[in-house]
């Protein structure tokens, strides 16, 4: 680590304006969020704290926020020791913290979320001209009259994020915040991240993104498990030295994506045109065709239309018109997928596993164990009146083996799981039945990079047995290295099919944007 | 038709305060559904109070003041009230039950204890003329009513408990849409996750809410003893009834307390729909009075059909909160 230290170079001359000294908190007796983190955080900068799913970033985080309160160790502001108890005190010591779920009430508009929790007296006229300036100065682009539900999730973070400034914070801690956004909003966040550095800010995020960690950030603080690894400057790193940091051995970071073969016509979408009840057009004339043995990704911002599509083939979804075909490899014949119920669909081998925002909303019960879990896809086997509960058993433990899922036995409920292991047993069940085809909604979502790479592998093995794979992912640059064709969707309407060989994600990203019609 | 609209409210400004302190409730985030039994408190602490300022009247041998009768049946009758809710928030807030449960559990309570209270007081016959008299005095119409022919028959021919309702119902309007309490308020009911990370304090507001809620509450049912039926009193199952109508008139105003005003006169004509029309069979009367919850009912119906943003209730209604909640 010696030429870490001397190649910190200007970085490490800036003050030190943050300290957390021995930090440790836990929730019940059994779970250790943060263990003896020591790292500090200095005037100017821009800090990654980076580390895989339940590694305990946004949890000490939540501790300089005043969210949650340590449960030993210190923390010093411009060497006091002081005592974060709540966000008030957090805002008095000029911290300020972008929720990965934003924290706005949706029917206020952008200025009273702005100016929600002041004392101060509520002047239109003078908030507008506060928030004007703020917008010149860091060149955000918002309306402060617009109500939070008329907005997209870039103006949303927009909002959250002069909320903080509003209040005069010089410490912005960001959780995540490129999750939701296009590779443009990125950008324009990073530009706007950047300018408040130049203003003497200092900005930490919260993220396991690694090229957005070396594209943004000054210094990169790795935690594992709950406790600090180290700090090393951003130029020093790369993205092999982080993930070795962050995993704690060496993994392989790329996906091997091998040649279709055999391909021939799996799943027929044509015209599908769906209109909901708040006559909103969610689906608008989408063709296209899925293949054997080939990922076929969908592109889109979140809430164009992929889950209504994808469940429109699992017959879920009524549509207005079109025609879904699935042409059935051993009979080569063509079965109109329309006039099936979902339990016949599901039988001829097409499988559905999304993964929602909340993860557990569709497909597995929370309160359920693994096995009775496994029974939801069974339980209308077997002639016995009772139920077989050997099957489900064993399959359970195969999961739990196969994808390393992280339970103490098949008989924990599902909820008390972390959300990576909740999402492997999912897929793991859809997985389980070697489908015909198989459509996988946002698997990662959420996900550290080693259960991620451990999805995609599986996601590759079904295409290479014969699968038809459909995989609506959020992340550009996985969905470009792992994809053999990308679908992209833009509010229900197809803006393109390109080949996932010769594409960018810059191009990927420019059809999910592009509004003319 | 003069006749209708005044005798519609009388009825009423029950329903109003009742309505108001449900809508105060509800916007921080809690569904009372113990608003019943605390407007049975209500009845019972109005009682209370104007039994002690009639009682120290006799004693002293002088006609009761007007003014003591007026801020003894206030003050008891939002105290009681307040205190039943502050059960209900301690349940909800501080322990984070349940709230329907703990709501029913409240109605129970509170009616029961005030049949208590008022046997209590209507078992002594001077005392059950008291409250009587008290009553006549306390709905007094105001001085000029009757030299201003329709208008002032419309407008001016209630007692003074009438008008303070209205005056609350706009004073809550205004604190609700243009003040900092009441942004700070209906923060606490959307999002109090949203509302804590920026320093309001949630608990206060919250207990605040509640309390004060079902203080004004409480008044409607002792509005109902002192005004409504001139101090006669059968039991609490009326005013309990009165009560789950204040509740339905929440949504029927779309939690605005101005709208509230109009639409507890609405509610004071529906209910009295039966009588007004000279129907005298139990069983057409009873169907009457179901008016109210069916106009409630279609209420809902729109608003689910229309599905805006706005007018719905608040978005964490019934839901604990708990900071360190994952």
């Amino acid at each position: 680590m010696e030429t870490t230290t001397k190649n910190n170079g200007q970085v490490s001359e800036r003050p030190i304006a943050i300290q957390l000294k021995n930090i440790t908190k836990a929730f019940g007796t059994k779970v250790v969020a943060n263990k003896n983190v020591t790292m500090d955080i200095r005037k100017g900068e821009i800090l990654s704290v980076l580390g895989e799913n339940g590694c305990g970033k946004t949890t000490l985080m939540n501790m300089l926020a005043g969210i949650y309160y340590p449960d030993s160790g210190e923390i010093f502001i411009n060497g006091e020791p002081v005592s974060i108890s709540s966000p008030k005190d957090a805002f008095e010591h000029k911290i300020g913290m972008v929720h990965q779920h934003f924290k706005l009430v949706d029917v206020f508009t952008a200025a009273e979320n702005i100016t929600l929790g002041l004392n101060e007296k509520y002047n239109k006229k003078e908030i507008r001209a506060k928030v004007l300036a703020m917008k010149e100065r860091y060149g955000f682009n918002i309306d402060p009259d617009k109500k939070i539900y008329d907005m997209s999730v870039s103006e949303k973070q927009t909002v959250e994020i002069m909320k903080v400034l509003y209040r005069g914070a010089d410490f912005l801690i960001l959780d995540e915040p490129t999750a939701v956004l296009t590779p443009q909003e990125t950008q324009k966040l990073f530009s706007v991240i950047r300018k408040m550095r130049d203003d003497g800010k200092s900005i930490i995020i919260i993220t396991h993104k690694l090229h957005e960690v070396l594209a943004i950030s000054d210094r990169v603080t790795i935690l594992r498990k709950g406790e600090y690894i180290d700090t090393i400057a951003t130029k020093d790193a790369n993205e092999q030295i982080l993930t070795e940091m962050m995993v704690g051995k060496k993994i392989e970071l790329n996906i091997d994506r091998t040649d279709p073969v055999n391909a021939e016509d799996r799943l027929i979408v044509e015209n599908v045109s769906y209109t909901n009840h708040e006559g909103r057009k969610i689906l608008d004339s989408v063709s296209f065709t899925a293949r054997s043995g080939e990922i076929l990704g969908i592109a889109g911002i979140s809430g164009s239309g992929q889950r209504e599509l994808l469940e429109a083939i699992a017959g879920l979804q009524k549509i207005d018109t079109g025609d879904i075909l699935y042409i059935d490899p051993d009979t080569k014949e063509t079965i109109d997928l329309r006039s099936k119920t979902p339990l016949q669909i599901r039988d001829l081998g097409v499988r559905l596993s999304f993964v929602p925002e909340d993860r557990l909303g569709m497909g597995l019960v929370g309160n359920m164990d693994i096995i009775d879990n496994m029974m939801l896809r069974s339980y209308d086997k077997g002639s016995s009146m009772f139920l077989d509960r050997k099957a489900p058993s064993d399959l359970a433990d195969n999961v739990i083996s196969g994808l390393e899922v992280v339970t103490p036995s098949s008989h924990t409920q599902v909820r008390r799981l972390s959300g990576g292991n909740v999402q492997k047993v999912l897929v793991g069940r859809e997985i389980s039945s070697s489908p015909k085809v198989l459509m996988a909604a946002y698997p990662v979502r959420g996900l550290d990079i080693n259960s991620s790479y451990l999805i995609y592998n599986l996601l590759n093995k079904q295409k290479v047995s014969g699968a038809a794979v459909l995989f609506v992912g959020e992340d550009l640059d996985v969905l470009v290295a792992l994809c053999d064709r990308i679908v992209v969707i833009n509010s229900g309407r197809i803006t393109g099919i390109v080949d996932g060989r010769t594409t960018t994600k810059e191009e990927v990203g420019l059809l999910m944007t592009k509004t003319d019609n | 038709m003069v006749n209708v609209i005044t005798s519609a409210v009388l009825f009423s400004a029950v329903f109003l305060y009742g309505c108001l302190g449900e809508i105060l409730t509800e916007k921080s985030g809690h569904l009372n559904l113990g608003i019943p039994g605390i407007m049975c408190m209500g009845t019972a602490g109005g009682a209370y109070g104007v039994t002690i300022v009639m009682n120290a009247a006799d004693a002293a041998g002088a006609e009761p003041s007007y003014i003591l009768l007026l801020l003894a049946a206030l003050a008891f009758g939002f105290l009681f009230g307040a205190a039943a809710a502050a059960i209900y928030g301690f349940f909800t807030i501080t322990l984070r039950c349940n709230q329907n449960i703990s709501g029913l559990a409240l109605t129970t309570l509170g009616s029961g204890l005030a049949q208590f209270v008022m046997n209590g007081i209507t078992d002594d016959g001077i005392q059950k003329t008291n409250l009587s008299r008290a009553s006549r005095i306390l709905s007094k119409s105001l001085p000029f009513a009757n030299d201003l022919g329709w208008f002032g028959q419309l407008f001016l021919s209630y007692g003074v408990l009438v008008y303070i309702a209205i005056v609350v119902a706009i004073i809550m309007g205004i604190v609700l849409k243009r003040t900092r309490l009441g942004l700070h308020l209906r923060a606490v009911g959307e999002n109090p996750a949203t509302a804590d990370a920026v320093g309001i304090n949630v608990t206060a507001y919250k207990y605040g809410a509640v309390t004060i809620g079902g203080g004004i509450a409480g008044l409607g049912g002792m509005f109902y003893l002192l005004d409504s039926t001139k101090g006669s009193f059968e039991n609490s199952s009326t005013i309990e009834g009165f009560g789950w109508l204040c509740i339905a008139l929440v949504i029927f105003v779309l939690w605005k307390p101005n709208v509230s005003i109009l639409g507890s006169i609405l509610f004071g004509l529906l209910f009295l729909l039966g009588y007004l029309l000279g129907i005298s069979e139990p069983i057409t009367q009873n169907l009457f009075k179901m008016l109210p919850y069916v106009v409630t009912i279609i209420v809902l119906i729109v608003l689910s059909i229309i599905d805006t943003r706005e007018n719905q209730p608040p978005q964490a209604l019934g839901l604990p909160y708990f900071r360190e909640e994952r």
